[in-house]
């Protein structure tokens, strides 16, 4: 049921205030027919399924046709950022997974880069931490792309395109369940390395569900890219121009759909991307279709880049995962006990019965941190939605002063009135799809 | 702009005792501990690589457009460029790295701000990122500081529309204020909120534990090894 509500302060005294709840747009449009009324203002949100999250939309629209977009944001800032400021070092790394929650592992690794480039450590990352880092990045830019096509194509009617999409993902997740203990918010990279290494048989089981996560790939593509509904609902819909996004900023698939090859993987390489052989994609279309074509390819490339990763992490066999300094690795590797968690009883037994320097040694480093020397520096990575900044300040200390995250989602969103206004109403959540924000990471 | 020793740092802050209790009795001895909190300072040159070359190019265009006292001082540390810009110059400084073709920093990767309360006079520093896509993605950072008592920075938006919304969050996080923005409304607090979160002087909560009525003390009261 739709009500009425006549109780709005002088100037929009005169206007009235529907509440949909679902059905009852007959009733609300009647009314309006009756009131000869075209200009709606539409509050879309913030709980709504199609806006990915706690999104507040509101449109100007003059019968079908949206006039004005304007976002509400901030319904899931949780003050991370502050957050940060009053912890260690390591626990950041746990902090800035909660982010983009959609591809945990990137916010980490662009966390944990700019830490290590603060703390001059960057040269000194082990090979085989950097290869797993790589893997591991690659495997989250697959899952978000899987979600953003997946939730787009259910958004569109397709549910179909929503479970190819999940099912695939869910290889990932597994995956990362199978390494890191959890499937989302992992906490894997610390500064100086990897919490831990790859367990036995890890490599050998994503090398099995390798063949059939490309074919799901494929299924996918097949379903969806040369499907007339599909290219009616997104060819041509939501154009913007290289131009446009220079001006705003915007980075990631929507930029390389507009064809240029920004790609910081390529162009300034961290964690050893220049050995890898990719491709950057890029289509010439700016519209959503491109951004949805630049995304699925992508993912057929870092399959590529997880299968060299694999190659390289058999070919260079067990070493190191985390930085070989004392003052910033913890001394104690987990290692699965008896009762399916612990430590490794050497340690234990040597920090209990054998050396009490041991014991403060790595109380200390747990519960005090590292100290990092004082300065600032700026370390971006692309991230699955684009380039991903992390502005990082330390006084000497052993928490930081000050984190920022320049988040992809959060500027992007920003196009959001120049996809929308002049479009119908029914490309609002095709167009914000494309943009695949993570209100996690906006609000952060 | 003078050249001064490579080592010689920006004193920002000093801090008195240790671990961050200091309304306790001290009977450790380690409260009469000082340190000062410093910043990596005005770098001599040359700066290495592309930095040279594009601090010459800024510098003729400032001079140019009449604003030479622009840069307040330049800054290379763990290989990454600072330029400190005088307030009032901003807007121009940041028109000439976007269009003077050896520059053409065009991709803005937004603002932030760092709250610096002992350092009197500038204790607001708003931090912007560059990136050039015509010269090989470089990035440059320009820092500008302003005092507390008077927080307003010329905005960028009409240079950089991107900058919409990261000053919006500046501003709601610090209270900065961006002159000439188009509408500087707070972007992820609510409208009504009082204060900015991101100052070091914002007050935090405790946490309240049933227990003979003690309390956990706020975080920024708790002890500490910064």
């Amino acid at each position: 049921m739709s009500r009425f509500r006549a109780t709005l302060p002088d100037d929009l005294a005169a206007a009235a205030e529907f509440v949909a709840t679902g059905g009852d747009w007959d009733e609300i449009t009647q009314e309006l027919v009756r009131r000869k009324e075209e200009r709606v203002v539409v509050n879309m949100g913030p709980q709504h399924p199609s806006t990915h999250g706690v999104l507040r939309l509101i449109l100007e629209m003059d019968g079908e046709t949206v006039t004005e977009t304007r976002l509400g944001l901030g319904y899931l800032h949780s003050g991370i950022e502050k957050t940060m400021e009053y912890r260690t070092w390591v626990q950041g790394s746990a902090l800035s997974t909660r982010m983009d929650y959609v591809a945990s592992i990137m916010n980490e690794a662009a966390y944990c880069l700019a830490v290590e480039k603060l703390a001059r450590l960057t040269d000194r990352i082990p090979d085989r931490a950097q290869v797993i880092r790589v893997l591991m990045m690659e495997l989250a830019r697959i899952s978000s792309h899987l979600v953003c096509l997946g939730s787009a194509g259910n958004e569109l009617g397709g549910t179909t395109l929503m479970t190819i999409a999940f099912r695939e993902r869910e290889q990932v997740l597994r995956f990362f369940e199978m390494v890191t203990g959890q499937r989302m918010n992992n906490a894997y990279f610390r500064p100086g390395g990897l919490s831990q290494d790859l367990p036995d048989g890890a490599l050998e089981w994503l090398k099995g569900v390798y063949p059939s996560m490309v074919r799901g790939m494929n299924d996918f593509d097949n379903m969806v890219m040369a499907n007339p509904i599909w290219r009616a609902r997104t060819v041509g819909i939501g154009v913007l121009n290289l131009a446009a996004c220079m001006a705003l900023g915007i980075t990631g698939p929507m930029l390389r759909a507009t064809g240029l090859p920004l790609d910081l993987r390529k162009d300034r390489p961290y964690s050893g991307y220049e050995n890898y052989e990719f491709d950057v994609c890029t289509v010439d279309t700016a519209d959503v279709y491109g951004r949805y074509l630049v995304r699925s390819n992508e993912m057929r490339q870092s399959m590529k880049i997880v299968a060299q990763c694999v190659d390289k992490l058999e070919a260079m066999g067990p070493g190191p995962v985390m930085v070989d300094d004392p003052s910033i690795a913890w001394p104690a590797q987990l290692e699965i006990g008896s009762d399916g968690q612990g430590q490794s009883p050497e340690h234990v037994k040597q920090i209990m019965s054998q050396s009490m320097e041991s014991l403060i040694h790595h109380f200390k480093l747990v519960s005090e941190g590292f100290r990092v020397p004082a300065g600032q520096v700026f370390h971006a990575i692309e991230h699955a939605k684009g380039v991903y900044g992390v502005h990082a300040v330390s006084d000497g200390g052993t928490r930081p002063y000050r984190v920022h995250m320049r988040e992809p989602s959060y500027n992007n969103l920003q196009s959001m009135a120049l996809l929308c206004n002049g479009g119908t109403i029914s490309d609002v959540v095709v167009c914000l799809a494309s943009i695949d924000p993570v209100m996690g990471g906006v609000d952060r | 702009m003078t050249v001064l020793d490579p080592d010689a740092g920006e004193v920002v802050e000093q801090r008195q005792g240790a671990f961050g209790a200091h309304d306790s009795g001290d009977t450790s001895g380690f409260g009469g501990l000082t340190r000062l909190v410093e910043l990596p300072g005005a770098s001599p040159r040359p700066y290495g690589g592309w930095f040279d070359a594009a601090v010459d190019a800024l510098t003729e265009d400032l001079d140019e457009a009449g604003a030479s006292q622009a840069i307040e001082k330049v800054v290379v540390d763990r290989d990454e460029l600072t330029l400190f810009i005088r307030r009032q110059d901003l807007k121009i400084t940041a028109e000439l790295l976007r269009d003077d073709p050896d520059l053409r920093f065009e991709l803005s990767l937004g603002v932030n701000g760092v709250h610096y309360p002992g350092d009197a006079g500038r204790e607001l520093h708003a931090v912007y990122h560059l990136m050039s896509v015509t010269h090989g993605r470089r990035v440059i950072r320009l820092e500008v500081t302003v005092p507390d008592a008077d927080p307003h920075l010329p905005s960028l938006v009409e240079v950089y529309p991107t900058q919409d919304w990261h000053e919006r969050e500046t501003y709601d996080m610090f209270g900065i204020i961006f002159d000439g923005h188009p509408s500087l409304a707070r972007i992820l607090l609510p409208n009504d909120w009082v204060g900015h979160p991101q100052r070091k002087d914002y007050p935090l909560g405790g946490i309240d534990v049933r227990f003979k009525g003690a309390t956990v003390p706020p975080p920024d009261q708790r002890r500490n090894y910064s």
